[in-house]
């Protein structure tokens, strides 16, 4: 913390970082994550999805967008195993002959990309709301709370959904398709901060009256810098696995919504709208170019949902 | 019991007039009224006539009387899309959102609460641990996405079941049902599966959590040294226990699943409520938005109402320290 | 043949650090009609005694040796469905915590009734009867309407009796007593352990009271088995082994335990541990940084700290109609002085308000009603931060619970440091370091402590370092709430000791808080009395404790435990 100038003159820099890699190491946390199988290949899983699609440019065989390359005679190619499958396209072409294994990769960029953004945002509102309440308590307390309990009654799509149609009627139409991915993170980020807010502000009710931060009190440290250095630390486990499993569920929102067609544009597809495009297809029998984004997406969610349950058993010191 | 029953009534009004001012602002600041019911060659005199005859010109606190009164006797208003009342499109709708919600919740509860008792009492059993990845599989696996695999499977490839509408439905003064013909019932499968299944595994897993809680407590370890019964500990010591968190699930579940029910009356093209709300959003059709919005709220405090009145029932502590001293 | 006979256990929890092995190989009788007390530490294994005897280990604890048999027939190795009928029919379990003992959603009635008919044939109504006269004979009033009230609307002792009656409705021959009064106030445990000695002898039951009270042992118990570290290191009459033990362990704990009936200067130092001992240097403190500012404050007339008329109301159920509110008086209407130099002691049960006092005066709380001095000043009256932290820094806190006093995510040198930095007491880093260092090696920490993290420290070590947190501002007030109730008698004896010293040698004011008499007698100059938020009484400490004056106070000391055996330590 603030004090790590200070520390290295008594200790030198370097055994100290050793020393905190080694705690690390040691640590119930690592431990537990050595010991289950299941959360070493999910982690392996995200790492590698996040990896491909932020080098989406650079892994994928073909750039889908490039109108250039795009061929109309190879549309609707199944996948290479398949009878008529062109080795060119790994898991086939969609309907305008792009290369479905290259759109996968760019559409979850888009979407690992709104998922993230949205969850920082909900994260930053949930925590700093969940905070004042939590340690302020009275009316301040008592009106966030219920504006969550109102919010919370109403489920996450329902309520990203509205905000949603409530902007594109501020906004002019000509912009909707170049703010799309703005409004998507806006809605999602918007309805999911009370999950945030109602954690962090219970672990501050706990916190706030425990002799340690009564102690920084006496000293007379501010309120701010209690919550900030105090208390904020040590509600970061829960913190944590909310937002594992927040990226999880937002990268589903923004599936959902742009399958309903209030996402992204086809122009720059995510996941949902590949899902959706092709999902026109499907009774003709094409059915690799709904399915196989559909699985990417699974796939995506179920690995993080893995490691975000993981890592809650973990921190938990009640199932230990 | 009176002064409890009173205070939450007074929370479900300051509820219903919160959400009444945000579908209020809907109107206040997205769009124009007068802009979407008049073509374009209405003259300024004829807007500003319109106008003043809606009673937009009225200060805002007057108008927002007038609005709360109407939705408070179900005039939602025109739809600018549809051209006709609200009230009326959503009655028409209702029932089949109302029916597939139902089945599904009911679908959902039947499976999830025993299937998380199950696992929560053996949490290290290998038929736990393959349900608990199932149901890990279910909340990864998008609403819609089952919805398309269904339709794939069950309409395409094998064509025993519909892949959209409600099939013949029956008018019991004015209500329709598809429960009375064995095409509504064929209809209706695919979309309750669909939408219960989401609901099914986050039940199962709320239940499981609160079943592994109770069976930590003090309490069953003490009935235990007692020489109780397995059985006795587990279903009667134990469930009663989980049950008060159970209510609120339930509650808080059946909400959600009337707004999920967007996604799948979308993907199976089921004429309810939810396709009318989405539809009303992609035409920023605010009338009908507003109308949504209080109805889901309106749902929502009636269904709290009887969560509370339950909680009552189930546990003896409420009785005694709210209703201010039984002895 | 003996009632129970534990033959040689051994009792095993393997962890990931490997396995630890929390009983070693113990044997112990008890007959009918006996109390056998088992008492140690924490960690002496003795908990893990009884759970095991009924077969109640929690996983992955298990027992690897010995065995266990009642009335000479092996129960350790039967198979569960036969030892369930074994549980509750011959023997009964009390566990500490009577507030989670009892399920919330069933009347008491129900649960003695599902416990009688699991064990004997009997109908509904018989076996309502029988939890009617159970009730009855753990002196529960009015039994045969309450028989039908839930749990919450018995109060804790109440409960306790409860549970005890719980235990014993399908009279078992053997009850096993899991700490049953720790959770309680002293009157209430002399009622509760009455009852239990009563119920053993007149049913002729055998009872193994494991706790870590030496009170207890010596008030109800007449065999006693002394563990230390998994091990039985003396077993004997109970008058035998507290008037004159022959174990080092024994002795040092007998030593540790706060005398009642006379005043020492110090404890005597535990000596008996395997451990290892840390030996630090201390500081000269009167020529340290730390007794610097003694001679900065001249003022010397009146008390330190002077309590006009204060009181502090907590709404205890808030509602926007104001005649729905309730309010709860914690304190009401207390006025005392603390006088320059003193150790003032605040003694009550729980729900006294001492505690509340404590935060008042710290400023942790602001009073309802009147006006709390420090040196001449009226601090209720003081708003801003400026005109507040002088104030904060002559007046420190040593908190009750060693786990929750200090933050998990700050390295102990953070701890430490904070109040120096925020008061800016320090002109360099590298002094702040060396204080820090100093205050370590003062409290025996050791300076390698400043870099470790609370968790890898103990009870007794946290509330070292909570010590030194205080000291950092360099106060002139130091106010200690309990601060070794959660300790062990042999830590508590060391942790009173440091405190004692620090008193003397630095000229500190002290309002000392405790629920536990003998404590404060060691303690404190003046002693004040509190019941229900009110101060009854306010006296030297030789005078109360030799001619107490009112009833409450008389009362109090009168269940105060007492270990005199004629040949004491």
């Amino acid at each position: 913390m603030a004090n790590t100038e200070l520390t290295s003159k008594t200790a030198t820099p370097l055994t100290r970082s050793v020393d905190g890699f080694k705690r690390a190491l040691n640590s119930d946390l690592f431990y537990s994550f050595k010991h289950s199988p299941v959360t070493i290949v999910a982690m392996a899983v995200t790492l590698l999805i996040i990896f491909t699609s932020v080098f989406a440019n650079l892994v994928a065989p073909h750039n889908p967008f490039d109108v250039a390359t795009m061929n109309l005679l190879d549309s609707e190619l199944p996948p290479v195993w398949a009878e008529m499958g062109d080795p060119k396209y790994l898991l086939g072409t969609d309907n305008l002959g792009r290369d479905v294994f290259s759109t996968i990769l760019y559409g979850s960029r888009v979407s690992l990309f709104v998922g993230f953004t949205s969850v920082v945002l909900s994260m930053v509102i949930g925590i700093a709301l969940g905070l004042i309440a939590g340690y302020k308590g009275g009316l301040i307390d008592a009106f966030i709370m219920r504006v969550a309990e109102i919010q919370l009654s109403f489920p996450t799509i329902l309520v990203a959904l509205l905000i949603n149609g409530v902007m594109r009627g501020v906004l002019p139409p000509s912009q909707h398709a170049e703010l799309a991915v703005l409004v998507l993170v806006l809605s999602i980020g918007l309805s999911n901060w009370v999950q945030f807010a109602r954690t962090v502000r219970a672990s501050t009710l706990v916190e706030r009256n425990k002799e340690y931060v009564l102690a920084a009190r006496l000293i007379g440290v501010k309120p701010l810098f209690i919550m900030i250095r105090h208390v904020l630390p040590n509600v970061m486990g829960p913190i944590l696995v909310i937002a594992t499993l927040g990226l999880a569920s937002a990268v589903l929102t923004e599936a959902t919504l742009s399958f309903l067609g209030v996402g992204v544009p086809p122009t720059e597809p995510s996941l949902g709208t590949l899902i959706n495009v092709g999902s026109d297809y499907l009774f003709s029998g094409s059915w690799w170019i709904t399915i196989f984004p559909g699985a990417a997406l699974a796939i995506l969610v179920l690995a993080v949902n893995l490691v975000g349950d993981w890592l809650r058993d973990a921190l938990n010191p009640k199932l230990r | 019991m009176f002064k409890f029953i009173a205070g939450r009534l007074v929370q479900s009004i300051f509820v219903m007039l919160f959400v009444g001012a945000i579908a209020f602002t809907l109107f206040q600041f997205v769009g124009d009224p007068v802009e979407q019911m008049v073509g374009q060659d209405t003259t300024q005199a004829e807007r500003d006539e319109l106008r003043e005859r809606l009673g937009l010109n009225d200060p805002l606190i007057v108008q927002f009387a007038r609005f709360a009164g109407n939705m408070a006797t179900g005039d939602f208003g025109f739809s600018y899309q549809h051209k006709r009342p609200v009230s009326q499109l959503i009655a028409e709708r209702l029932p089949a959102t109302m029916e597939l919600a139902g089945l599904s919740i009911i679908l959902a509860l039947m499976v999830g609460i025993p299937l998380g008792v199950y696992t929560g009492l053996h949490r290290y059993g290998v038929a736990s641990k393959v349900i608990m990845t199932l149901s890990l599989i279910g909340v990864s696996l998008p609403t819609f996405l089952i919805g398309i695999l269904f339709i794939y499977l069950f309409s395409v490839i094998l064509g025993w079941l519909p892949s959209f509408g409600r099939g013949e439905v029956v008018n019991l003064g004015g209500w329709t049902t598809g429960f009375l013909t064995l095409s509504g019932w064929k209809a209706i499968i695919l979309p309750a599966i669909t939408l219960a299944l989401f609901q099914m595994t986050l039940v199962m897993r709320l239940v499981r959590a609160e079943m592994l809680e109770v069976m930590r407590t003090d309490y069953i370890k003490f009935a235990r040294a007692r020489g109780i019964s397995n059985r006795a500990v587990q279903f009667r010591h134990a469930l009663k226990n989980t049950l008060v968190p159970v209510i609120t699930i339930i509650g808080l579940q059946l909400g959600t699943v009337i707004a999920f029910a967007i996604i799948t009356e979308t993907v199976f093209q089921w004429p309810g409520m939810g396709r009318l709300f989405l539809q009303g959003i992609r035409a920023v059709d605010i009338p009908i938005m507003s109308a949504y919005l209080v109805m889901i709220a309106f749902f929502f405090v009636i269904i709290n109402l009887i969560v509370d009145i339950l909680y009552y029932v189930v546990d003896p502590r409420l009785r005694v320290d709210r209703a201010g001293g039984a002895n | 043949m003996a009632l129970l006979n534990i033959q040689d256990m051994r009792i095993e929890f393997p962890s990931r650090q490997g396995t630890v092995e929390a009983v070693k190989g113990i044997s112990l009788e008890v007959n009918g009609g006996e109390i056998v007390g088992v008492v140690g530490e924490s960690g002496a294994g003795k908990s893990t005694i009884g759970n095991a005897v009924i077969g109640l280990l929690e996983a992955p604890g298990r027992m690897t040796g010995g065995e266990v048999s009642l009335h000479g027939e092996r129960i350790d190795n039967l198979p569960f469905q036969t030892l369930q009928k074994i549980r509750g029919r011959k023997i009964g379990m009390i566990f500490q915590d009577p507030l989670t003992s009892l399920n919330p959603l069933f009347t008491v009635g129900q649960q003695l009734v599902e416990t009688v008919r699991t064990h004997i044939d009997m109908s509904e109504s018989e076996a309502r009867k029988r939890a009617i006269e159970m009730l009855e004979e753990v002196g529960i009033d009015d039994a045969e309407n309450r028989v039908d009230q839930y749990p919450h609307q018995f109060s804790g002792g109440m409960r306790q009796r409860v549970v005890i009656a719980l235990a014993l409705c399908a009279e078992p021959d053997l009850v096993i007593a899991d700490e049953p009064t720790t959770a309680l106030d002293v009157s209430i445990q002399a009622q509760i352990l009455d009852l239990i000695r009563n119920l053993c002898k007149t049913r002729n039951v055998g009872v193994i009271i494991i706790t870590h009270d030496m009170g207890v042992i010596a008030e109800i118990t007449d065999r006693v088995a002394v563990m230390y570290r998994g091990k039985i290191v003396e077993l004997g009459e109970t008058a035998q082994v507290l008037g004159r033990p022959e174990h080092p362990y024994t002795k040092s704990l007998m030593a540790a335990v706060p005398r009642s009936d006379v005043k020492l200067d110090r404890f005597p130092r535990v000596t008996y541990s395997d451990g290892e001992v840390k030996q630090s240097q201390h500081i000269d403190l009167k020529s340290h940084w730390l007794g610097e500012n003694r001679n900065t404050y001249t003022n010397t007339e009146g008390p330190l700290v002077r309590c006009e008329n204060i009181s502090m109301r907590f709404t205890s159920r808030y509602s926007l109609i104001p005649s729905w509110r309730q309010y709860f008086n914690a304190v009401d209407d207390v006025s005392f002085d603390i006088k320059r130099g003193e150790i003032f002691g605040v003694v009550g049960e729980s729900g006294s308000g001492k505690s509340t006092i404590a935060r008042m005066i710290s400023g942790l709380y602001t009073p309802s009603k009147g006006k709390i001095y420090f040196d001449g000043t009226s601090v209720s009256d003081l708003k801003t931060d400026k005109e507040l932290d002088p104030f904060r820094r002559q007046i420190q806190m040593i908190f009750q619970d060693p786990y929750s006093s200090l933050n998990p995510r700050m390295r102990v040198f953070d701890v430490i440091a904070e109040p120096i930095r925020h008061h800016r007491l320090a002109e360099s880093k590298d002094q702040i370091a060396q204080i820090v260092e100093d205050l370590l090696e003062h409290v025996e920490l050791g300076r390698a402590a400043a870099w470790k993290y609370p968790h890898e420290f103990s009870g007794g070590q946290r509330q070292r370092i909570s010590i030194a947190r205080a000291l950092a501002t360099r106060p002139r007030f130091l106010i200690c709430d309990e601060p070794t109730s959660a300790l062990d008698v042999s830590i508590q004896a060391q942790i009173l000791n440091l405190l004692k010293d620090l008193q003397q040698a630095l000229g500190l004011t002290m309002l000392f808080i405790s629920h536990d008499l003998p404590v404060i007698r060691q303690m404190c100059d003046r002693v004040a009395v509190m019941q229900y938020g009110k101060l009854v009484e306010v006296a030297e400490t030789e005078a109360l404790f030799t001619n107490p004056q009112q009833d409450y106070t008389k009362r109090l000391l009168e269940l105060m435990p007492t270990l005199n055996f004629e040949a004491a330590v």
